[in-house]
């Protein structure tokens, strides 16, 4: 079962809605004591960077989402959720992310005429193959809401970039974690096709055997 | 679920979930809510159709209308929402606006900007179009971009259903202005209108009601329209 994680930050129903359309069992969950019966989780979230640490941390889901993560289960953050995979992050003042994908979370600055937020539909260019994006075709528009961007250190890191007065990363997946910048859950039929690719997803990174069993 | 001509003169046009199931089939790019006479009832009835319509429609869902309290913004972002209106609230309590954009972050407040008039004559209204105000719509929009909106959603009251086209000068006007994403609305009768906001202004998207509630037309056959026309949209499939 996916367990959504609920953190005191808003619109988790999108992704459960999602989940229950394409007939995945899923729960959204605000205690952490039930994180073990989950075999794979979603970190969602809309908001700043500060506020979700702080909501992370004081719940004790920061220690379960670690353990799940040692534990080699798969963990997908979306949005502000793979966000908060990095490092560290300098929304409202420099805060510690959850530190498993190495890197940090910057404020996008994209030329003119671009602007902030980049909200929209844009389009996905793919940097790795990966077995989240299995039958997602390259160039694909999905649904992006934000203003800033993960900034890996290594990019082998890097599974998808998007172009907006800029490159900027739009996914990442290191080990049995992956996250994506924009909305599966608001992206129409590729979204859901990513969605449901991580419901199946082995939680290994192709170059060590990735595959989906569905 | 109604639309009107110059914000009066309303017309039903059905019941929210099955337009909410027909623009999803039809690939809209997003959704956007308005409840045009708020009350304590119809808070209800919208954030139920918030509810159903994120369990049908997997896109974005910008809701408004009547919102007065961050509490109010935390139920309809819980129902489903993906983005908030604020219009008479940005206004009369400007601080909700900041408020929403901290808790919530800037990308999902949205300000609705009503206006009459059209240049420098052009006023802000507010409470669904019945009251004035002394702001211009450039004056405005710079204004709620400081308190932390992340889009502008600009509506011209005097073109407000009568499909003759955009006000394409204060759409201009306001997009230099700012540096966050403007949605136009107010006016669009075909598709050469759409058009015609993206090769003439820098607003981000085009919103359009009567052009889809009333005729046969529909997103499909704008987004191929547009696409002839070299417009850049997004890739389906």
């Amino acid at each position: 079962m996916i367990g959504i994680i609920n953190y005191g930050i808003c619109n988790l129903a999108s992704v459960n809605n999602a989940l229950t359309r394409l007939g995945i069992d899923s729960e959204v969950s605000s205690d952490r004591s039930d994180a073990s019966k989950f075999d794979r989780l979603i970190l969602p979230g809309v908001g700043s960077f500060a506020r979700a640490m702080d909501h992370l941390v004081s719940s004790g889901w920061a220690d379960a989402i670690h353990a799940h993560v040692a534990a080699g289960k798969p963990l997908l953050g979306i949005c502000l959720g793979m966000q908060l995979l990095f490092e560290e992050g300098e929304e409202h003042g420099h805060t510690k992310g959850l530190g498993i994908i190495p890197g940090e979370v910057r404020l996008m600055t994209p030329a003119e005429p671009h602007r902030l937020p980049h909200v929209g539909w844009n389009t996905l260019d793919f940097a790795s193959a990966h077995p989240l994006f299995a039958r997602v075709k390259n160039h694909v528009d999905v649904y992006f809401v934000h203003s800033y961007h993960c900034v890996p250190r290594e990019q082998g890191d890097v599974v998808a970039r998007c172009s907006h007065g800029g490159d900027w990363v739009a996914s990442v997946a290191r080990g049995c974690v992956a996250g994506v910048q924009f909305h599966p859950e608001k992206s129409q039929p590729a979204g859901l096709q990513i969605l449901d690719n991580f419901s199946c997803w082995n939680g290994v990174t192709n170059s060590e055997g990735g595959a989906l069993s569905c | 679920m109604v639309k009107g001509k110059q914000f009066t003169n309303f017309r039903d046009t059905g019941e929210a979930p099955s337009a909410v199931r027909i623009y999803s089939a039809q690939d809209a790019d997003e959704l956007i809510f308005l409840d045009i006479a708020p009350s304590t009832e119809s808070r209800r009835a919208l954030v139920d159709v918030i509810a159903l319509a994120a369990q049908e429609c997997f896109m974005p869902l910008a809701v408004g209308g009547g919102i007065e309290t961050a509490t109010e913004v935390a139920e309809l972002l819980r129902a489903g929402a993906d983005k908030i209106v604020l219009n008479t609230s940005a206004v009369r309590t400007p601080q909700l606006v900041t408020e929403a954009a901290e808790s919530f972050g800037v990308q999902c407040v949205v300000v609705g900007i009503d206006y009459r008039g059209s240049g420098d004559a052009a006023k802000v209204w507010i409470k669904s179009g019945s009251v004035a105000t002394p702001l211009h719509p450039v004056e405005h929009a710079r204004r709620v971009v400081e308190l932390g909106a992340g889009e502008i959603f600009l509506n011209s009251i005097d073109r407000d259903g009568c499909m003759a086209g955009y006000d394409l000068e204060m759409a201009e006007q306001v997009a230099a202005a700012v540096s966050i994403p403007v949605i136009v609305c107010g006016g669009a009768g075909n598709f050469k209108h759409l058009a015609d906001a993206f090769e003439k202004t820098d607003v981000s998207a085009v919103a359009c009601a009567s052009l889809f509630h009333f005729g046969d037309n529909n997103p499909i056959r704008a987004r191929s329209y547009l696409r002839n026309l070299k417009i850049p949209l997004r890739v389906l499939k």
